[in-house]
């Protein structure tokens, strides 16, 4: 009798009450989370338990906002740095693309964030505290900083193309909006790397599982997955001829992104299995997938503004997949006890911690 | 700054009263608990929680299901068959045995019931404290976490933060009291102020609830599992107690008798702050390294 058929047997005389309190991990082999079971050539499951198979913590109460949110936030702060450079290099359809895309995805964020909340009317309550030991309060004074930064550019670029179509009366505020423009997309393009990558401090600061694992690769997955969504929308707006910049961003950030998400997964242990499974596990196939094929368009899009168009593209759509795969794999690991249980059942084993 | 992790003495002082009181707590001695659920409704009698559903859950008789917006003690019940050993004699006692079927020796049965009321643990070191944006969470002269209720904004961000699973945003028709805010036990801040002792501790027909100051409940609670274990009962251990623990130990503590996922509780619980200096650093990091690849891609290319 092997190891495992003793194992095995020792299950079965388990009372079922006892059993059902009982889950097995298993090795996944195969694609979209199918188990297979081979007794034989199978590693002996590694037996946890739990309170009836239920949460030790608590989901987040997020919903699509928050990850939407991610995105564009990642898209505003990519956008914001493409707008400045191009308005420094000489490039004004590109600035024009960059300052308008950063004012349509931080605009949008700010409503998603409010929406958000369970009392969006005291969404000011915010601004009560400064607490380091808080990602979402520096966050909220790091798009304090932001939002209005971009805001300005992003408004003239509106405004001014029209200023001799308004009324008078509007005209010397709008020239004093052109003069203040340059200056405000430079600051905002200061802050906005901060934008993309506080979000990734934010989700592993939790006792969310995946999000907790992930925390050392994270902010590289996040500001790569801004970078790519950023030049992606810059190759679409833009003319090939301007867009060189968005393109190497867009490469560049495409290749940190997948580099470092698969050094995140290397070093993640079991909670890395909810990114390869169920809803979060599609989402980051696809983001692999889009991103991959939109870097390597990204190649021939300084030749072809088809390529250009389909490849940046691909790339927003990553970034998406990015963003939700992410944040649905890290509800999906605490909703299931097996995340939060194993891990550190691991580490007292290991004799890291005697555990509490 | 505040400490973020390891021992602590006095929670209150370092989030800067100048008068604080001694460090109030719960010991929440399991092996004499009886499953009464006593504390469950003086708690919401109390503080005016409304109910959590009226379900049945199939997990003996926990109908409770877990800590909550709306639950803030839950008592969890456990049904522990355990093959007896080899030398025990059995005594005909009333068994778990369908009528009409005899017990073989294989299946003979030991069987244990565990109960255990469950409850915030007012950590040394409280990610949801932590992690609040709006200052609503705070810690109060006692030591204890509580929610400012008129403050807290319902961002949620508490709810993924607690080692615990313990605090929630609460659910129902806007405009019900407490409706879309996070919840959680208040250590009956109100009745404290009052020198009162907190509702479930005053229910408790058993004292398996315990109230009282920190300290005191630590020399308890080691001369209970002292004789626990002269008595021979090896498997009582204490639990949250610590103060070198991953959340610098819990104002709310507990005597368990088995490992604590059994009941529902992480094994080696860490506030997840501990480590956000160090996440801080890769997030400065990866921005610095988006503004220089960004600064690149405007000089680096022909076009």
């Amino acid at each position: 009798m092997t190891q495992h058929d003793a194992q095995l047997r020792a299950e079965d005389r388990l009372d079922p009450m006892v059993q059902r309190q009982r889950g097995t991990v298993g090795r996944r082999r195969g694609r979209g989370g199918k188990r297979r079971r081979d007794e034989h050539q199978m590693v002996p499951d590694a037996v946890f338990t739990s309170y009836y198979g239920r949460p030790v913590v608590k989901a987040s109460p997020w919903e699509a906002d928050i990850p939407a949110y991610l995105f564009l936030g990642g898209l505003a702060a990519g956008s914001s740095l493409l707008g400045a450079g191009a308005g420094l290099t000489g490039r004004p359809v590109l600035r024009r693309a960059g300052r308008l895309s950063a004012l349509g995805a931080i605009s949008v964020s700010f409503a998603a964030l409010v929406h958000d909340l369970g009392r969006p009317s005291r969404f000011v309550n915010m601004l009560r505290v400064a607490k380091p030991t808080s990602p979402m309060s520096v966050g909220t004074w790091i798009l304090t900083a932001y939002g209005p930064l971009a805001g300005l550019a992003g408004a003239a670029e509106l405004l001014v193309p029209a200023v001799d179509r308004l009324p008078g009366a509007l005209r010397p505020p709008v020239r004093v909006l052109d003069r203040l423009a340059s200056p405000a997309g430079i600051g905002a393009a200061l802050v906005a790397p901060a934008v993309a990558s506080y979000t990734a401090a934010l989700l592993a600061n939790t006792a969310t599982p995946t999000w907790s694992a992930a925390r050392k690769q994270l902010p590289f997955v996040f500001v790569g997955s801004a970078s790519a969504a950023s030049g992606g929308l810059g190759m679409l707006l833009a003319p090939v001829s301007e867009a060189g910049p968005a393109r190497r961003l867009a490469l560049g950030g495409a290749l940190l992104e997948l580099g470092a998400e698969r050094a995140m997964e290397a070093s993640m242990g079991v909670t890395a299995e909810p990114l390869h499974t169920g809803v979060g596990g599609n989402l980051m196939q696809a983001s692999k997938a889009l991103t991959s094929f939109g870097a390597a368009g990204s190649l021939l899009a300084g030749r072809s503004r088809l390529a250009a168009v389909v490849s940046g593209a691909a790339l927003v759509a990553g970034s998406v997949c990015t963003r939700f795969g992410i944040f649905e794999a890290g509800q999906a690991s605490a909703r299931d006890p097996k995340y939060t249980v194993l891990p550190q059942r691991q580490r007292i084993e290991r004799g890291e911690t005697t555990g509490a | 700054m505040p400490s973020l992790s390891g021992p602590l003495p006095d929670p209150a002082a370092d989030a800067g009263w100048e008068s604080a009181q001694p460090r109030k707590g719960f010991f929440t001695d399991t092996s004499v608990c009886i499953g009464c659920k006593a504390c469950e409704v003086a708690c919401k009698e109390w503080n005016g929680v409304p109910d959590d559903g009226f379900n049945l859950l199939g997990s003996s008789y926990d109908n409770t299901g877990a800590l909550s917006a709306s639950t803030w003690r839950h008592v969890a019940f456990i049904e522990q068959a355990r093959t007896p050993a080899s030398n025990t004699v059995s005594l005909g006692m009333p068994s778990t045995v369908k009528p009409g079927e005899s017990m073989s020796p294989e299946s003979a049965t030991d069987f244990r019931w565990l109960m255990s009321s469950d409850v915030c643990k007012h950590c040394t070191h409280a990610g949801c404290l932590d992690v609040c944006p709006t200052g609503s969470l705070f810690r109060t002269e006692f030591g204890t976490v509580v929610v400012q209720d008129d403050i807290c904004n319902g961002c949620g961000y508490c709810v993924p933060a607690c080692p615990f699973g313990v605090i929630d945003r609460r659910i129902g028709e806007q405009g019900q009291r407490g409706v879309g805010i996070a919840q959680k036990c208040t250590l009956c801040y109100d009745r404290l102020g009052a020198g009162k002792t907190p509702a479930c501790a005053q229910a408790c027909p058993t004292e398996s609830i315990q109230f009282g100051d920190l300290d005191e409940l630590r020399e308890r609670a080691a001369a209970r599992v002292e004789a626990l274990h002269a008595q021979g009962v090896s498997e009582a251990r204490l639990y949250g107690e610590s103060p070198d623990d991953g959340v610098g130990g819990s104002g709310a503590f507990f005597l368990l008798l088995d490992e604590p996922e059994v009941y529902g509780l992480p094994p080696d619980p860490v506030v997840p702050t501990r480590d956000l200096p160090e996440l801080w650093r890769h997030a400065a990091l990866a921005a610095a390294g988006m503004l220089a690849g960004a600064v690149a891609a405007f000089l680096g290319g022909r076009r």
